[in-house]
């Protein structure tokens, strides 16, 4: 009589997928791949495993962002334990022994000052990294919180919020680097107050051309029609379904920010000496390039593996989480 | 119905919106009035573009371009929504693909209404709607993709029924599904109607949906009514108005006769 009341039966969903009902609340999984693939999730953690895998795996297939995914893991470990790797501290100076090339005591060689060239790149990975991630961290939430605003609420707010952000597109991020180390002093601070100065922009482009297509969808009705504000609706509805192209941009843009991060140094406007930043160290072995070129070449090396590993990463994350690739 | 005023669930009197402002403005609808009492479902028909959804996206409270007097439950209502006033009008949708969110949880989605109008018990009223729409075990924590489309509109109701609505407003809640699971969700919308004591406007251009579902039922065309009558007569197929004897010719089936005897009513 009520057609609607009975459990309608259904296909079972992947390989792995266990017998329905065998695994309930209390009762311990026989095999991470049965908690992960059981066809009736019991929690909100197991859903948000099961789709975490499902990306995970997506990406395995593409061997270029397995390296991609390593080459970063592996810099963030090297950021980690820089102390522990490092053949000692980055900024001993031994005069007796400057400009030694690469060999049994120094790896990558050592630089005019008889610092060790491979324990200052190691410890250069924790100053790339740390303005990457900075830029990262503002430029991130700023560009989606403006784009999503931009995009949803529409008419002046918009207006405003464009013109805004295209104020700050039009600044150059070398010249506007210039201007806020003048004003500031030199130092990392400022190159990542630059970066992210010039970098938001784009998210917030890219942030509210999502957020026009989605703003007419019947689920963003339907949270207005549950009493939900628009703040509410662009945290809740809207940003999350923003937040992977935001997050594919921001992991392509990576390298870009590592080499002007290093650009920024190279030209003596990031982090000063004695500083072990990559960018600062190729600028000062350039005096020495054709004699002693391991002083540039390892630093060199190191912001070319850097960026080549975030780029991959970025590919394969956008043919991962880019929904119009799917 | 002995005191039609006092059981006025919905009045709509004189309703006109027009979209695109300026002179080019396009009236979709015209002046429409009806009321609805209470437990009603109340069925308004027409072909597409005659202004049946834009009547609901009015009473709902998305479209705020209108002018007239709408009243709800005795009190009027003005263009825009007090967060209380949702928790007495609540809508569902065409179509189950486009209104959940794709990136959501069936718990997330019904969590949100609560969280939104701060009712308490969450985890109990969530069992309990789902064991309504007849989505019990297993289905809390999944995501759209992984349901089927009878399934999400199963949600998509719940969605609505979680705030414990009065009124319920249905924009062709079958029209994107398989024919074996409309009559699924229909006959759930009819028990779930009695059971909570809901008046519902049904929008449907199907008239055979609208005849096993409602028992007055309002025929549009180009933005405005133009004939009221009774299930039974329309599934006698007995009108008065020329248009709606041409919508339920056209409702048989193709036929090429029929449709060159077509003609435009303005």
């Amino acid at each position: 009589m009520m057609p609607g009341r009975r459990r309608r039966s259904h296909s079972r969903r992947g390989r792995d997928a266990p017998v329905a009902g065998a695994i309930r609340p209390g009762k311990v999984p026989l095999h991470w791949r049965d908690y992960l693939f059981e066809e009736n999730p019991w929690s909100r953690w197991q859903a948000r495993f099961r789709s975490a895998y499902e990306i995970a795996s997506a990406m395995r297939h593409n061997p270029l962002t397995v390296a991609g995914l390593a080459i970063v893991a592996l810099l963030l470990l090297i950021a980690l334990l820089a102390p522990l790797l490092a053949a000692q501290p980055p900024n001993l100076q031994d005069l007796a022994a400057r400009l030694r090339p690469p060999g049994a005591g120094a790896w990558f060689g050592t630089d005019e000052l008889g610092r060790d060239v491979y324990s200052r790149v190691l410890y250069g990975t924790r100053i790339s990294l740390g303005i990457v991630m900075l830029v990262v961290l503002i430029v991130g939430p700023i560009g989606l919180l403006i784009g999503c605003t931009a995009g949803y609420i529409g008419g002046w707010v918009d207006a405003v919020l464009m013109r805004v952000t295209d104020i700050f597109l039009a600044c150059p991020r070398l010249i506007l680097a210039f201007a806020l180390v003048a004003a500031l002093g030199p130092g990392a601070g400022d190159a990542v107050l630059a970066i992210a100065l010039t970098a938001w922009p784009a998210y917030a482009r890219v942030a509210r051309a999502e957020t026009l297509a989605l703003r007419g969808t019947d689920f963003v009705a339907a949270a207005r029609l549950q009493g939900a504000g628009p703040l509410r609706i662009i945290l809740r509805q809207i940003m999350p379904l923003c937040l992977s192209s935001v997050v594919v941009r921001l992991s392509l843009d990576m390298a870009g920010i590592i080499m002007v991060a290093a650009g920024l140094g190279f030209l003596g406007f990031g982090a000063q000496p004695p500083s072990p930043e990559w960018g600062a160290m190729i600028s000062s072995g350039r005096r020495f390039i054709l004699d002693q070129w391991w002083v540039a070449f390892f630093p060199g090396l190191a912001i070319c593996i850097a960026s080549l590993g975030f780029n991959l990463l970025g590919d394969g994350l956008r043919d991962v989480l880019d929904p119009k690739q799917r | 119905m002995s005191d039609p005023l006092a059981l006025t669930v919905i009045g709509v009197e004189n309703l006109r919106v027009g979209f695109g402002g300026g002179a080019q403005s396009f009236p979709a609808v015209q002046g429409v009035s009806f009321s609805i009492v209470e437990g009603e479902i109340f069925g308004l028909v027409g072909e597409s573009g005659s202004g049946k959804s834009t009547i609901l996206r009015v009473i709902s409270g998305l479209n705020r371009d209108w002018s007239g007097r709408l009243t709800i439950r005795g009190q009027e209502i003005g263009k825009r929504r007090a967060k209380r006033f949702y928790k007495t009008v609540q809508m569902v949708f065409q179509d189950p693909y486009g209104s959940l969110h794709p990136r959501k949880t069936v718990d997330a989605i019904l969590y949100e209404g609560l969280a939104v109008q701060s009712m308490d018990d969450r985890q109990r009223r969530i069992e309990r709607v789902l064991y309504d729409v007849g989505l019990q075990d297993g289905f809390r924590f999944r995501y759209p993709h992984q349901l089927s489309g009878g399934q999400r509109q199963r949600v998509a109701i719940a969605r609505a029924l979680i705030l414990e609505p009065r009124i319920l407003l249905l924009d062709e809640p079958t029209s994107a599904l398989d024919v074996s699971v409309q009559a699924e969700i229909l006959n759930l919308l009819r028990e779930l109607r009695v059971r909570r004591r809901l008046t519902c406007i049904l929008v449907s251009h199907n008239l055979a949906v609208v005849a096993h579902m409602c028992e007055r039922i309002a025929v549009m065309n180009r933005g405005r009514i133009v004939e009221e009558l009774d299930s039974a007569s329309l599934r006698a197929g007995v009108a008065q108005d020329p248009y709606t004897q041409q919508l339920m010719r056209a409702a048989r089936g193709y036929d090429r006769a029929i449709a060159d005897s077509f003609v435009d009513f303005d």
